[in-house]
């Protein structure tokens, strides 16, 4: 018809796209900086006006950061704890998760209904006494602290039944008939045809505890068993203003999870989307 | 679907031992961290106690009657209200229109998508981190900025306005991700024909968008609200991290206060106290959201 609308939409696209993506530059701006800064000789991050690009790329910050705290027994740490809590929960989650989905028992609806509730209690009630608990165990201070009040999971525990629930029985009257028990179904039919909840929640779990910072503070004081947040933490208190070392030692904090997220963004969103809808 | 007789078979007998077996290992955790704090931490709110003596004092109501008199709760409460009435109206209004424009053809969505997720993602520590290198006062890249349109610097984290104010900023770029995949969510959920409706009325985007987009988001944006107050109100990380609760106090929230009192101070019963009135605040909030979401599926059915 005409081409005049076709420019004004056109231009119209465009502006869209240099808006969207000056937002999108602004926020990765921090990370960008954090790596830059991570990267340059002492002299270079402390001028002023600031010089944006390193002159050549200078590993010696990651080295001192290294050296002057122990990241990779942090590192050790974290990971220990982080797929312990998410094996924990698949776990226990998948078992809760089919006796709700599956089975029959007196009370069941009201349980379901105070699993439900306690997705809403926040976890500054619950600190306090399950500190003192621990205090009780003995268990101050040790991995199990930092593991056992994870391994198991509201959420984690909704999310599957709800996906169990979508599994036709057919399968399951087949096994069955053949001998299977509870167990075995589980493990050999529905666990098998749950991936795709099963890693929303593997991923979900592993973030949130691999981020943990706050119960980390609360329960663990020994270095030997300090996680990479905890450890960072410290290591803010300890060179305040030391940004060669301080920026390198976070970029250690975030790449894996980054890297992690770029990977399986699908299993994020969806995992947001639910848990957006859980309410 | 009605539970058929062929189905009957899945549920054999001794059905409730099973359960219990495959239920038992949540419920251990769940009644030791979740039922027994929740009850015992009512208990410990009523007494005096530093977890180092065998026996806590009752005292009633004092540990409520002090917190209501002291001065720092009622400042801490406030610094919680101040970052909660500044990062969610921000938080909101920024996440919805970048919902919006990505619903739009635009080149490179995946970048986009991750770009605007990653600080959600990352540990708040290293992110706070990170912020408090860009608010430096001497070097910071953001005094720099600011510079650049004749500004004058500013010491972001050591005076108790500005610090409020940074900390604000850093938790909207922190979360914004998360409520601008809920409002895609949402949006997609309303059906193309009401727009082709409205094209054929001659209506223009922004009439679109209030006459439409807005109505229709109506239960997301409620719902986004809540969550976005709730999540809020227990900031805790980032202000440890980047602020300490200082200066002079002008960052410390409840949550800080809880942790300080429970962990520095060891007054357990006080700090209790203060936790189960921040639950109630939550719990106003959630009860609120129930009942919509209630109200929301009864008129839809």
């Amino acid at each position: 018809m005409s081409s005049k609308p076709n420019i004004k939409k056109k231009i119209k696209s465009i502006l869209t796209h240099v808006l969207v993506y000056s937002v999108a530059i602004l926020t990765l701006m921090p990370f960008l900086w954090m790596i830059l800064t991570s990267v340059k000789d002492m002299s270079e991050i402390f001028t002023y006006p600031p010089q944006f690009f390193p002159s050549k790329i200078n590993l010696d910050n990651y080295v001192k950061a290294f050296e002057a705290a122990p990241f990779g027994s942090y590192y050790v740490n974290s990971m220990v704890v982080a797929f312990s809590v998410t094996i924990g929960q698949l776990i226990t989650c998948s078992m809760a998760a089919f006796a709700f989905a599956r089975m029959r028992f007196r009370g069941k609806d009201a349980l379901f209904y105070i699993f439900l509730a306690t997705m809403m209690i926040p976890y500054n009630v619950t600190m306090i006494p399950s500190f003192l608990v621990l205090h009780w165990l003995g268990w101050i201070d040790t991995y199990n602290a930092l593991i056992v009040p994870g391994l198991a999971s509201a959420f984690g525990t909704f999310l599957l039944r709800q996906f169990f629930m979508t599994i036709p029985k057919e399968l399951e009257e087949a096994a069955y008939i053949d001998g299977s028990t509870r167990f075995q179904v589980l493990w050999k039919i529905i666990i098998p045809l749950s991936k795709p909840a099963l890693a929303t929640l593997a991923i979900f779990t592993f973030m949130g505890t691999f981020n943990d910072f706050i119960w980390a503070l609360i329960v663990i004081n020994s270095e030997e068993l300090t996680t990479v947040q905890l450890g960072l933490s410290i290591f803010r208190d300890r060179y305040l203003t030391q940004w060669d070392l301080l920026m390198a030692g976070s970029v250690t904090a975030t790449i894996p999870i980054l890297i992690v997220f770029f990977f399986a963004q699908k299993y994020f969103i969806k995992g947001i989307a639910l848990s957006g809808l859980k309410g | 679907m009605k539970t058929t007789k062929k189905n009957k078979r899945l549920y054999k007998k001794g059905d409730g031992f099973a359960a219990f077996l495959f239920l038992s290992p949540t419920l251990v955790v769940f009644v030791t961290f979740i039922l027994f704090p929740v009850f015992f931490s009512f208990y410990l709110s009523f007494h005096q106690w530093n977890m180092f003596s065998n026996e806590a004092t009752f005292v009633g109501l004092d540990n409520y009657l002090k917190m209501f008199q002291s001065e720092e709760f009622w400042q801490v409460l406030k610094n919680t209200a101040v970052y909660t009435l500044g990062t969610v109206p921000l938080n909101m209004a920024f996440s919805l229109l970048l919902a919006y424009a990505l619903q739009r053809k635009l080149a490179g969505k995946k970048f986009l998508r991750t770009a605007f997720f990653a600080p959600v993602i990352i540990s708040p520590v290293a992110a706070a981190l990170i912020w408090r290198w860009l608010y430096d006062p001497n070097y910071g890249i953001i005094n720099y900025a600011i510079g650049i349109f004749g500004i004058e610097s500013v010491n972001w984290l050591n005076e108790p306005t500005s610090a409020m104010f940074a900390l604000i900023v850093m938790g909207v770029w922190k979360t914004f991700g998360i409520n601008m995949v809920l409002f895609s969510a949402g949006l997609q959920g309303i059906p193309d024909t009401y727009y082709e409706a409205a094209e054929i009325d001659g209506a223009g985007r922004w009439s679109k968008f209030w006459n439409i987009t807005i109505p229709m988001l109506g239960p997301t944006i409620f719902f986004i609200l809540v969550m976005s107050m709730i999540t809020s109100f227990q900031v805790f990380d980032i202000v440890y991290v980047l602020t300490s609760g200082g200066p002079l106090g002008s960052t410390k929230v409840l949550v800080f206060y809880v942790y300080e009192y429970a962990f520095k101070f060891f007054e357990m019963g006080y700090a209790s106290a203060v936790a189960y009135v921040l639950f109630a605040i939550l719990l106003i909030l959630t009860l609120l959201q129930v009942r919509f979401m209630k109200n929301r599926i009864h008129t839809a059915t």
